[in-house]
């Protein structure tokens, strides 16, 4: 009962967050003139109206749930992984080489390599913050924002010279970008729309993701370092592996949205010179998402869907109503603000009920991580 | 070609732009410094910086009074900080997380009111240069140092004037204690939420003057999303720096000069590619992250929300 109550005022705090900031929207929308239901309308009928709509909801997810799923693990674990945008970068460049690089083999092999290769590359830009923060003591926000700047050159780099299209080279435009990609080696379109088979894998590796954090020693450990490093070192965890693992699978998972992006969506590489042309600030976004759901694998799905579909409503509502879709940018920074601001009323909920509860028995340094892990497997 | 570098109308000119571009970084970092050392981490500069920017540029072009501009900025950045204190001192919330939500709010807002009160790009003809006299008359050096704008004098003079504030001052103390040793502090009397509302604002007021210092001192233009990640190194600067004036001062110089060298290699025509060239100074302060955080440490209370715990 306790639990479910619990569950019941996690999952209702977000929802009250999206519409206090969508409250503001409105106010926003006034101030401009604009009739907030009809744009609201028109945002709605943008994201569900019918099913290509639907489609492009789920399309704009894909990425934000890969990203997200990436952050749980790092944010469980204690470490902020703000470097979702690079890691999404150099996961697709890497898809993209090997995409180019193999020639008429069956096409599922090269999807294959192509997608291990955006998990490989996103791991390595993930990982690479993970040993300076656990062996060298440097702060993973900056370390990860740099090497999100590294990222956006290397690929403009690449675009503009090694990697571009050779039909590009002969125009005088030279516009930066690959060649397309192969269509045997294009992600399988689901229906009939825009949706592929990116989607399937995500929601597919939420599941997994789950499974890893809660049933596994692996995910424990995890946890366990989040909740309590020094705890976790005294009972014989060692720490800097898990700190180094988290960001490196946060990254793999960022990568493997990148190359979903281009092997899904794109079917080729281009460059307009920031990071934003390619990820659609998916990299940040996904980090909304997973705070959503609540750092679980499986709510950041329902989460990323709604990002997703405010993302592709604000197109609609940018043709119907002339607001310009930056309004949506700005709502999502407000709801991240709420979410994170509600937080205090849920450890005071949960305080309250602590104090009401049995006091607990005799608290060991090994023991206190069990108890902790228990009261969380209430949560979630 | 790589000689032509060396010459020393070149080598002036290195200089003097990189004077020039460790402007936003300076206004920033600073701010920053003063939010960290009360041990508040804000990541949303980028967002503040923008709505400084945006803000400024704005009531620049509008009433053609620069100094309108630099005020609107100010008030920008103040709320901006009001908004983060409140979230970060009150709520106790995620400081790292609070910061990118308002680095989203900004970014988002800030293009937002581009599109729909302005639409276009347009310019405005920014704070002029102030020779200063007798200095910029001297070789070398007075175009280095004394031939720029209010602005960028500012940038340099806060760089003294924090270190005493923060090292000679009450108030200083009083920052100093709160970042290191929040319980102490209040036990002896000091508001913790106080100071940090003081830090944090006056963080945000700062923020947006950097913003004003490219809208309508060095760029004078506004467009979308136009600090591109400036904001984000600025906070790195502030570790760079071990949150010491002086050192945020060298940090700055650091990543403008190599950002300045990159560019008149790039005006020069040497052949190294501009996106490896433009990926060295985040390199360097990786590396110098590394070298440096090692030796100093961070406030104590550095991202820890204080309650009394009533």
């Amino acid at each position: 009962m306790q639990a479910r109550l619990n569950a019941i005022v996690d999952a209702l705090l977000p929802v009250i967050a999206t519409l206090a900031a969508l409250a503001i929207g409105a106010l926003v929308l006034l101030f401009l003139k604009v009739n907030p239901l009809e744009a609201y309308g028109a945002l709605w009928e943008g994201a569900f109206g019918n099913r290509n709509a639907l489609a492009e909801t789920l399309v704009k997810a894909t990425p934000l749930l890969l990203v997200g799923l990436g952050i749980c693990i790092a944010f469980r674990a204690g470490v902020i992984n703000i470097g979702g945008e690079g890691q999404m970068v150099v996961g697709a460049l890497l898809a993209t080489m090997i995409g180019l690089a193999f020639e008429d083999w069956p096409g599922w092999i090269v999807i294959f390599l192509a997608m291990s290769g955006g998990f490989i590359g996103g791991a390595i830009w993930g990982g690479i913050p993970g040993v300076l923060k656990a062996y060298f003591n440097v702060n993973e926000i900056l370390s990860t924002i740099m090497m999100n700047a590294i990222a956006v050159q290397g690929m403009n780099f690449l675009l503009r010279g090694p990697m571009i299209d050779p039909a590009q080279m002969k125009l005088a435009s030279k516009i930066p970008q690959t060649a397309r990609l192969s269509d045997a080696y294009l992600l399988p379109r689901l229906v009939p729309t825009r949706l592929h088979l990116g989607a399937g894998i995500a929601v597919i590796l939420a599941i997994l993701v789950y499974i890893l954090l809660w049933r596994t020693t692996l995910g424990y450990r995890i946890r366990a370092v989040g909740r309590n490093p020094l705890a976790s070192r005294y009972a014989g965890i060692k720490v800097k592996r898990y700190v180094v693992l988290a960001l490196l699978l946060s990254g793999a998972f960022a990568g493997l949205a990148g190359a979903t992006q281009v092997f899904g969506v794109n079917y080729r590489m281009i460059t307009d010179g920031s990071a934003t042309g390619f990820t659609g600030s998916a990299g940040f976004n996904g980090i909304v998402a997973a705070l959503f759901g609540q750092l679980h694998p499986v709510g950041t799905i329902p989460a990323s869907i709604l990002f997703g579909a405010l993302l592709v409503g604000a197109n609609k509502m940018q043709r119907v109503v002339q607001v310009p879709s930056a309004l949506i940018v700005a709502l999502n920074g407000l709801v991240v603000v709420f979410v994170v601001s509600s937080s205090i009323w849920r450890q005071r909920l949960q305080r309250q009920r602590l104090l009401m509860a049995e006091p607990e028995s005799e608290i060991t340094p090994s023991g206190e991580i069990e108890t902790i892990s228990q009261k969380e497997e209430g949560d979630s | 070609m790589i000689t032509e570098l060396f010459s020393a109308t070149v080598l002036v000119g290195i200089l003097a732009s990189g004077i020039r571009l460790a402007t936003p970084y300076l206004y920033a970092s600073i701010g920053e410094s003063f939010g960290q050392r009360s041990g508040v981490l804000n990541l949303g500069v980028e967002g503040q910086m923008l709505m400084g920017a945006f803000a400024s540029f704005y009531i620049a072009f509008s009433t053609g009074n620069l100094w309108l501009g630099l005020l609107a900025a100010i008030i920008a950045g103040a709320i901006m900080g009001l908004g983060m204190a409140f979230v970060t001192v009150n709520l106790q919330a995620e400081q790292g997380i609070s910061g990118i939500g308002f680095y989203l709010f900004g970014l988002g807002l800030s293009d937002l009111l581009f599109q729909k009160l302005l639409g276009t790009v347009e310019t405005v003809s920014g704070f002029s240069k102030i020779y200063i006299p007798g200095l910029s008359d001297l070789p070398v050096v007075g175009q280095i140092f004394f031939s720029q704008n209010a602005l960028v004098y500012g940038a340099f003079a806060l760089v003294p004037i924090a270190w005493f504030v923060l090292n000679k001052t009450t108030l200083g103390l009083k920052i100093r204690a709160v970042g290191e040793n929040p319980e102490a502090a209040d036990s002896l009397g000091v508001s913790v939420a106080r100071v940090r509302y003081f830090t944090i604002i006056l963080g945000g007021i700062l923020s947006g003057v950097a913003g004003a210092s490219l809208s309508i001192a060095l760029l004078n233009v506004f467009q979308q999303n136009m600090t591109s990640g400036l904001g984000f190194i600025a906070v790195a600067l502030v570790y760079f720096g071990g949150w010491r004036p002086w050192g945020i001062l060298g940090g700055a110089l650091l990543f403008s000069l190599v950002n300045s060298l990159q560019l008149w290699v790039q005006v020069l025509g040497i052949p190294i590619p501009s996106d490896i060239a433009v990926m060295m100074p985040y390199i360097i302060t990786i590396l110098a992250l590394v070298i440096t955080v090692s030796r100093v440490r961070a406030p104590s209370a550095l991202t820890k929300p204080f309650g009394r715990g009533e």
